[in-house]
């Protein structure tokens, strides 16, 4: 890595021990061949996502020669953006994986979800989420969640039990020590499995530098028609944006998360490659939820609420 | 022997690894949230929106200034109560290092929570209040950390603008704390004095701390060797996965694959070693290793490896590779040291299962020889009551049901106590004294599956014997 900036750590080599994203690669490695090992129905959620891509990415490795021995799932809010469901396609294509997709748009059209006055559908993923579990009987289930990206995820474990309702209770949350994870589960429940723990973004960003990974396009600085709405630059699309009154403008732009159109909010960027996006994170005064999603601001506890009933 | 480390020498670039793990202990009163959260906040690894709700809790609260303790504060049940209920994983980085910190509560009851979080430390840092010294809580802090064999402890020394930065009242808190990190056989320990809420020493120097010749607290954190002080071991490869490609049904022709993945849980291997395939004992040599997809001569400790054996051999998850003339000696009999930490009661005649690296096996608890009063600290080598003497329980020897007529009747949460176990089938378990991956273990309730007990075979203290 070729940055200079003075938040960044130093991944040179050392002879003794194994620089930080070595030592953060193979935990991650470790955690995902235990998943591999314990449970008879993985699944990894792929959103095509840097982080989830960074988590697919790992499982490839993690079983080279050999074919990675679970598939994928990606809920859909039907307000996706284009470049990057593409990605998706394309990525499980080109490795042959297999794919289930969860809608939310199929449950808000038969009526078992409501849309939201305010037009968001972050929160209404959890349903889908739950029903494609319990229908595909998936026992693990692969989530890119860092402990970095907020206070409620802090204390999530890297192997998180779910009840029959996927809901997570922070005080029924089991110890975990040394690497001895402990992913017993009873019939109906689940673990949800967060390989990414330890990881901070400007790590995955790192990581992706280092292992040449591939993203979708709009992770990097281009040219988007924007508007603004609660303090961020929303995109136009299906999803109802912009109102009256929310004039569009061309701005160069580029996004940190990638979710819901409705709630993911552009960064102003010139950011065009990965170490001009690094030294950007390193440089960034904002957090990447603060800086980019609207649903992490309602309330204090947000986070934490949509957790408890089995988010991701 | 404890060695005092005033003045934490830059070590050669060589030697410095890009990630510490450490562990924070100490009450709310000891300004550990604090500690914690300046550390964050200097290291400018808060970032303003964080900081400004901060800012504003501290405003709603009639706070004239932002209290950095709230930046640790957790879940909302926690923020209600006042309290932190669990380990918090927090995260920083300077130009030198990436630190993973584990956050953990110094409640009484959260024994358990200091356990786990010092169960992956390379460091623990205790936090005392300058003007009370040593209480009965640092020493159970020390205790848990020398139980643990974190390698390093580190006792920051707190409030020191409360003591008017007393040079000889910090002097007489480090020897109290150098002695008893002594007697506890914690291999490194080293005091600081600071103030987290002034920030003196924390990450800059003090003027007010002009006669204290050390380090900051974060020089001392961004260069304090990261290697265990123990000499290296041998290898132990725990199998995890077996990899397998064969050519069989495929339309291109690839050539058959077997791998055994796993994480070396110490040591190192290489191409042409000769190791011993346990606990069934067939031996081969180390035909290929492979580092996540890419061909190598060699692997060492905490790699995520592949190898291959030039014999086919019958080898399948919770088996261990180790080297032939180096391999540990399998067991069904497993005296440990363990911290209970489940709600519910460890007695005797429990069925559970024992997890052990890659292997899970049946056991039964055969007998609790002691529980440890922690409160006053783990007492010294030799200070443990009479019992001890007729317990000859070795490493890994045998116990018998006649240790369970002297012993405590039951272990309860946060008890921390010693246990002879049974194994339906063997483990190649070795006392965590000389190595925490192959010494450490769960055990596990087969019905609920939740986690009920934390293992440490053999007598990692030394106070049993």
């Amino acid at each position: 890595m070729n940055t200079a900036s003075d938040r960044t750590t130093s991944t040179a080599g050392t002879p003794g021990g194994l620089t930080h994203l070595d030592a953060l690669e193979a935990e991650a490695v470790h955690i995902i061949r235990e998943v591999a090992a314990e449970f008879e129905r993985p699944v990894l959620l792929f959103s095509g996502g840097k982080d989830s891509i960074v988590m697919l990415h790992l499982a490839l490795k993690a079983f080279a020669p050999a074919p990675v021995p679970f598939g994928l799932l990606h809920v859909d809010t039907g307000h996706n953006f284009p470049e990057v469901l593409e990605f998706r396609d394309r990525t499980v294509a080109a490795h042959g994986l297999r794919l289930d997709v969860a809608g939310v748009q199929e449950f808000i059209d038969d009526g078992r979800l409501a849309e939201r006055p305010d037009g968001t559908r972050n929160p209404l993923q959890t349903l889908p989420l739950l029903a494609a579990i319990t229908a595909n009987r998936f026992d693990a289930v692969f989530g890119g969640g860092r402990r970095d990206e907020e206070k409620a995820r802090a204390k999530e474990r890297v192997f998180s039990l779910r009840d029959e309702f996927g809901q997570w209770d922070p005080r029924r949350q089991r110890p975990e020590l040394w690497h001895l994870y402990n992913g017993r589960h009873r019939p109906g429940e689940h673990v949800r499995v967060f390989p990414l723990s330890n990881w901070t973004e400007l790590d995955v960003w790192q990581y992706i530098g280092h292992q040449h990974i591939e993203l979708p396009s709009i992770y990097f600085a281009h040219s988007r028609e924007v508007f603004v709405r609660g303090g961020m630059w929303l995109a136009p699309g299906d999803w109802g944006g912009p109102r009256a009154g929310e004039p569009l403008e061309v701005r160069t732009v580029r996004y940190r998360t990638v979710g819901d159109m409705s709630c993911t909010g552009a960064v102003e960027s010139t950011a065009g490659d990965v170490a001009e996006v690094i030294e950007e994170i390193a440089a960034s005064r904002i957090t990447e939820r603060g800086a980019s999603r609207a649903d992490d601001r309602m309330s204090e506890a947000a986070m934490e609420d949509r957790k408890r009933e089995g988010y991701f | 022997m404890a060695t005092l480390v005033r003045t934490a020498p830059a070590p050669p670039a060589t030697q410095v690894s890009a990630l510490l793990r450490l562990a924070t202990a100490g009450s709310v009163d000891d300004g550990k949230s604090t500690l914690v959260g300046r550390l964050l906040y200097d290291t400018k690894s808060v970032l303003a929106d964080q900081y400004e709700a901060v800012r504003q809790t501290s405003r709603d609260r009639g706070l004239a200034e932002a209290d950095l303790a709230l930046l640790t504060d957790g879940l909302r049940s926690e923020r209600e109560q006042g309290i932190t209920i669990d380990v918090a994983y927090r995260y920083f980085a300077t130009p030198r290092r990436r630190f993973i910190l584990a956050d953990t509560p110094g409640h009484v009851q959260y024994t358990r929570n200091m356990v786990t979080g010092a169960s992956t430390a390379q460091l623990a840092v205790v936090l005392v209040d300058a003007r009370k010294g040593l209480t009965e809580q640092t020493r159970r802090h020390t205790a848990i950390a020398a139980l643990l064999r974190v390698p390093r402890v580190l006792l920051a020394v707190n409030k020191m603008d409360l003591i008017e930065f007393d040079k000889d009242r910090f002097q007489e808190i480090e020897e109290d704390f150098s002695e008893y990190a002594a007697s506890l056989g914690v291999l490194q320990a080293a005091a600081l004095p600071v103030s987290a809420l002034r920030g003196d020493n924390v990450v800059a120097a003090s003027p007010d701390l002009g006669w204290f010749e050390g380090p900051t607290l974060l020089e001392y954190l961004e260069t304090v060797p990261v290697s265990s002080v123990s000499e290296p071991t041998a290898g132990r490869f725990p199998v995890q996965y077996v990899i397998r490609r064969q050519n069989r049904g495929r339309t291109e022709a690839v050539e058959d694959y077997r791998g055994y993945a796993g994480t070396l849980a110490s040591g190192s291997f290489a191409i042409g070693d000769e190791v011993v395939v346990l606990p069934s004992g067939q031996r081969s040599r180390i035909s290929g290793i492979d580092l996540l997809g890419r061909p190598v001569d060699q692997a060492r400790a905490g790699q995520a490896a592949t190898l291959m054996l030039a014999d086919d051999l019958d080898v399948s998850r919770g088996d261990l590779i180790a080297p032939a003339d180096q391999a540990p000696v399998p067991t069904q009999d497993v005296a440990a040291t363990v911290c209970h930490l489940s709600e519910g009661p460890l007695r005797v005649g429990d069925r559970v299962l024992l997890k052990h690296t890659t292997r899970t096996v049946k056991a039964v608890v055969r007998g609790l020889t002691h529980r440890l009063d922690v409160t006053e600290g783990i007492p010294a080598a030799g200070s443990v009551d009479a019992r001890a003497d007729s317990d000859a329980v070795g490493a890994t020897g045998t116990g018998t049901d006649a240790d369970a007529a002297t012993g405590p009747e039951a272990l309860h949460a946060n008890d921390i106590g010693r246990v002879v176990l049974r194994t339906a089938s063997p483990v190649l378990i070795e006392p965590y004294a000389a190595d925490r991956e192959t010494g450490s273990f769960l055990l596990i309730n087969p019905d609920s599956g939740d986690t009920l007990t934390a293992g440490m075979a053999g007598d990692p203290l030394g106070v049993f014997s």
